[in-house]
């Protein structure tokens, strides 16, 4: 059965890069964890504290362009960001979002039509729900889902290998 | 159905006869480039494998460039992590030769490889008529590991160019203009295949410089044939093909675009969006505090050249900090040999070892709130080169070098003439 969740939204606009989503020069911190307070500092510095485990960031085409930095999907999921909805995505942080178990789900008609703060409720690879309206929305391939169920390739990789 | 360059590519790397867009398939990886923005990370993730293995060590190719030499004791310990475990398992490492794209051209890529690095220009390669896609470090690892990935294979675009570009004008004002017509992500999940008589004029610097940028339009890859431009380069270089893949006649683009290169003019992307594009002739007046003539998209000894012959005789503006960063040390000495890091200095420009250096803005040259910089870098995105509100225009090594003598943006056919 397919998994469905309620959530708190967060909008963001179209091309929000990698490097909105974690400047370069907080790279450098030791671990994921600490470069969180920082995740989406260019354009809101304040959005990193206001996120709760749990939100979803709803933004428009061609999200996480730029560099193949697997930090900025990293930051995303250890800020507790349920799930990524956007317009479309770009292709390598496409990979490294699944590859780190990160839900993304493209729905280019959700972006202009919501704000901070709505509430939406998604089912997964079915439909996303909103004041009243619907929108459907994709189903990713089980292999996929399996590898973002699981928390990431690698985890996935051992579990299939019964080491988990 | 014929197949296109990127579809040849992965057929061959899957041991299949043929592919289509949309097919998911797994391939046999010739590189894996891995560079000190994100190798210790990977590094992090096989040291906690049960049974950590690499493939076939001889595919591994790392390359210190992003943050050389180290800047803290943070960055000094990552290097560390990375030339240790290179050294006890006998990876090829380069450490203070250049940027990392710019080696693997330079030692490495070979025309029909397919190639993985985890940096997003590694679409550079096709220059040399290879695969070249960048992956994050959990992909990396796979590959290391297993000497496998899976691709999906990508619709292909195809740009045929006709004539040849004016004087004054370059391959970075050719691609500029392509990623502003087609946009941010145009070519997403896409390969961009160019061809066409105009190919033939174009330098294999002017073609790195091409296929370096289409990630900005969001492409997997970019490709060109390997023709006799990329294969002299080759043979001068003392290496041969692996295979060179010719597009088939009848092959399926989801979209070809006719470019006429006699029509491109200088260009300026403007902040913060690399499909920003504009005549540079839009711009001119904007005050400008730093200039840079780098990177593994324009620090080649042609875009040095170019950066020199308008210098000589000219002064950087007091107002301007004009860096200038060969790509490989290898061009570091020729410009050397050739006189053009006399000029550089003697001009006020500082010459800086070669590196990523402001590109990333990261290292060296990071710019500060309200400042604005005009660079030969690969992006301008917000905060990109430094604070949340900076400024980056992305430009030719001639706009750039033309720009830090007049202290704001400028063309070199509008430089004062000099009297002789």
């Amino acid at each position: 059965m397919a998994e469905t969740f309620t959530a708190r939204i967060w909008a963001l606009g179209d091309d929000i890069d990698t490097d909105i989503v974690i400047p370069t020069e907080y790279l450098a911190l030791k671990t994921v964890q600490d470069m969180t307070p920082y995740a989406f500092s260019p354009l809101r510095p304040e959005l990193a504290a206001q996120i709760q485990p749990g939100d979803v960031i709803v933004a428009g085409k061609n999200f996480g362009c730029g560099s193949s930095r697997e930090q900025a999907p990293e930051v995303i999921k250890a800020l507790g960001v349920k799930a990524v909805i956007a317009g479309s995505f770009a292709r390598i942080f496409y990979r490294n979002a699944i590859n780190n178990g990160l839900l993304l789900i493209e729905c280019p008609a959700l972006c202009t039509d919501v704000q901070d703060g709505d509430e939406i409720t998604v089912e997964v690879g079915k439909s996303i729900t909103v004041g009243g309206r619907t929108y459907p929305i994709g189903a990713l391939p089980e292999n996929l889902l399996d590898i973002i169920n699981a928390g990431g390739l690698v985890k996935a990789m051992r579990k299939r290998n019964g080491l988990d | 159905m014929g197949m296109t360059l990127a579809e040849k590519i992965i057929a061959s790397a899957a041991g299949v006869e043929s592919v289509r867009p949309g097919d998911i398939h797994t391939v046999e990886l010739d590189y894996l480039m891995s560079n000190d923005g994100t190798t210790h990370l990977t590094i992090d993730m096989y040291n906690k494998l049960a049974h950590p293995h690499i493939a076939d060590v001889s595919k591994l190719v790392w390359i210190v460039d992003h943050n050389l030499p180290s800047d803290s004791v943070k960055t000094a310990a990552s290097h560390k992590k990375m030339r240790d475990f290179a050294k006890q398992n006998g990876i090829a490492f380069y450490e203070g030769k250049g940027v990392c794209h710019q080696i693997m051209m330079e030692h490495h890529v070979r025309p029909g490889q397919l190639i993985f690095g985890a940096d997003s220009h590694t679409c550079a390669y096709g220059a040399l008529g290879a695969f070249g896609t960048g992956v994050g470090c959990t992909d990396y690892l796979y590959a290391m590991v297993t000497g496998k990935s899976w691709v999906l294979v990508p619709e292909s675009l195809r740009f045929n160019l006709t004539g040849r570009l004016n004087p004054g004008v370059t391959a970075r004002d050719l691609i500029l203009t392509i990623i502003g017509r087609i946009g941010a992500n145009g070519a997403n999940y896409k390969a961009m295949e160019f061809g066409g008589e105009g190919l033939k004029t174009l330098t294999m610097s002017d073609r790195i410089a091409i296929c370096n940028l289409c990630v900005e339009a969001g492409a997997k890859t970019a490709l060109m044939e390997a023709d006799e431009v990329a294969l002299d380069y080759l043979a001068q270089r003392g290496r041969a093909p692996k295979h060179v893949f010719h597009a088939d006649p009848d092959a399926a683009y989801a979209e070809t675009y006719e470019i006429d290169m006699t029509e491109i003019v200088p260009v300026v992307a403007k902040p913060h969006f690399v499909d920003q594009v504009v005549p540079a002739s839009q711009c001119l007046g904007t005050r400008i505090d730093e200039a840079f003539l780098g990177s593994c998209n324009n620090g080649r000894m042609e875009d040095l050249r170019a950066g020199a012959a308008i210098l000589k005789g000219r002064k950087v503006a007091d107002s301007v900090r004009f860096l200038v960063v060969p790509a490989s040390g290898e061009i570091y000495r020729q410009a050397l040999e050739e006189g053009l890091l006399k000029i550089f200095m003697e001009s006020g420009a500082i010459v800086m070892n070669a590196n990523c250096s402001v590109c990333w803005g990261s290292c060296q040259g990071v710019i500060g709130e309200g400042e604005t910089l005009i660079s030969t870098g690969t992006r301008n995105f917000k905060g990109r080169a430094g604070h949340p509100n900076s400024f980056v225009y992305l430009a030719s090594a001639e706009t750039v070098t033309a720009s830090a003598v007049a202290g704001e943006i400028t063309t070199a056919d509008r430089l004062p003439k000099l009297e002789d």
